[in-house]
């Protein structure tokens, strides 16, 4: 079999030039990435610098917001984080990130109100996040608002903006039990479930249900004790 | 490579090249994200940032990038110039931010930034550069605003949260849904189709021959 060349363009005929390939060294390879990654970083960290505080400042103001609402407007609350040892204090002994927390309300004559608790799971697309008001003394949901979710709008997202679904919450006793429409009984841990949105409706109450179920005894022993009656201090 | 003028550079990209309705590119964010007119402007000026910048970037230090590892070198810009749309837009519009969650950082892979720093920011001067990026941002800004405005309307009857229906209408709630992005995006890729057909026929050459016209080319 004969080998077959190709032809090769004469110069001076006219034909464009063939590309060049010029030599680059790694080290300027490297270099060049080095340079361009660092030059990236300084302008990331200067814009996070920036912007940190006022995340921060929306996020607490929203914690804030929501705690107003699910405890009917205290006067002020305080921060009580559970400790190594399985009691609430205001002051752990432990490094307090990612420790778990609940939040007292206090009214105008400074006494305890409730306490705002944070959880979180799977609903029907993602992660549902809500926080909701407890009554230690009765036992009872006082409120509950949805802080994270990403439900099917229309359907599942009304759990955050149906204000019957959100109104079934206040004074509702624990542990709370779903219903659908019509099947009502009339009792004081029935909450009746969004049509259509059955899956979301029971996340929220399982959320509310397991968190309680986890934190009634501490939260119990909290609210018996002289601590929460000498926090003092502010939000 | 094609020579055009800087007027072309900076007209093509909105409407006879548009990234979304002709080039058929970004179509994860004009079908997620627009199922509100604020949040596709958001989402489309957050884009319109990065290709800009990035174009800025890219066409500046062409010469200095290694062809070898220019893809990096791009990426890299891209994603720094995302990552600051994402805090800029996490801190001045919170509530926007978190409707559009993980798509602001999926703006890094949208090949519509990518393919025009390596088709044309790569390859020519920085004004022309601008010219281009702000002609396809702006491109890109339309057709995600359009797909937005009629999902919001039909959707929950607002635009930009104003009342467009009376108090009787319905939601479609099909519209703010994914499928409602399908049937948005199909109907204005067949629109779009069916306008660009009709202005080829008007400007079509046609003879006239014994009272009937034809078309030049066709048979007699």
């Amino acid at each position: 079999m004969s080998e077959r060349k190709l032809p090769m363009a004469e110069p001076g005929d006219g034909a464009p030039p063939p590309p060049v390939e010029v030599e680059v060294s790694s080290f300027r390879l490297v270099g060049t990435l080095t340079v361009a990654g660092a030059i990236a970083g300084l302008a990331i960290v200067l814009i996070f610098q920036w912007a940190q505080p006022r995340i921060e400042a929306y996020q607490a103001m929203v914690l804030r917001q929501a705690i107003t609402e699910v405890l009917g407007g205290p006067e002020r609350y305080e921060t009580v984080f559970l400790d190594s040892d399985g009691a609430f204090k205001a002051n752990p002994v432990a490094d307090t990130t990612g420790l778990d927390r609940i939040y007292v309300g206090y009214n105008q004559a400074d006494d305890p109100v409730g306490v705002a608790v944070v959880g979180a799971e799977a609903g029907f697309q993602d992660v549902i996040r809500l926080i909701f008001g407890y009554d230690p003394g009765t036992g009872n949901v006082l409120g509950m608002k949805v802080l994270e979710s990403k439900e099917t709008p229309g359907l599942g997202d009304k759990i955050e903006k149906d204000s019957t679904f959100i109104r079934e919450f206040q004074e509702v006793a624990t542990l709370i039990q779903g219903v659908k429409r019509g099947r009502e009984s009339g009792a004081d841990e029935e909450v009746i479930m969004i049509t259509g949105a059955t899956i979301s409706s029971k996340a929220i109450i399982d959320i509310i249900n397991h968190r309680v179920a986890a934190l009634r005894d501490p939260i119990d022993s909290y609210w018996s004790s002289p601590a929460v009656m000498t926090t003092g201090g502010g939000s | 490579m094609r020579a055009t003028t800087p007027q072309q550079d900076l007209l093509r990209g909105i409407w006879r090249e548009n990234p979304v309705l002709v080039q058929l590119l970004g179509l994860c964010p004009a079908l997620a994200v627009t199922n509100t007119v604020a949040n596709s402007l958001a989402m489309g000026l957050a884009t319109f940032f990065v290709l800009l910048g990035s174009s800025i970037l890219v066409s500046t230090f062409k010469t200095w990038i290694p062809k070898q590892v220019r893809i990096s070198a791009y990426i890299l810009i891209i994603a720094t110039f995302v990552t600051i749309a994402d805090l800029v837009l996490n801190a001045l519009v919170p509530e926007i931010h978190k409707a559009l969650g993980a798509f602001i950082a999926l703006i890094v892979v949208n090949c519509m930034i990518l393919g025009r720093q390596e088709a044309f920011a790569s390859k020519r001067p920085v004004p022309r550069a601008i010219l281009d990026a702000v002609g396809t941002g702006t491109g890109f800004l339309v057709a995600l605003t359009m797909i937005g405005g009629f999902r919001e309307v039909l959707g929950y009857g607002t635009f930009l949260g104003y009342p467009v229906f009376g108090s009787s209408f319905e939601p479609w709630i099909i519209m703010i849904l994914p499928a409602g992005g399908f049937f948005t995006l199909g109907f204005l890729l067949l629109g779009f189709a069916w306008w660009e057909e009709r202005k080829k026929e008007r400007i079509r050459p046609r003879r006239w021959i014994h009272g009937v016209t034809h078309e030049v080319g066709g048979t007699v």
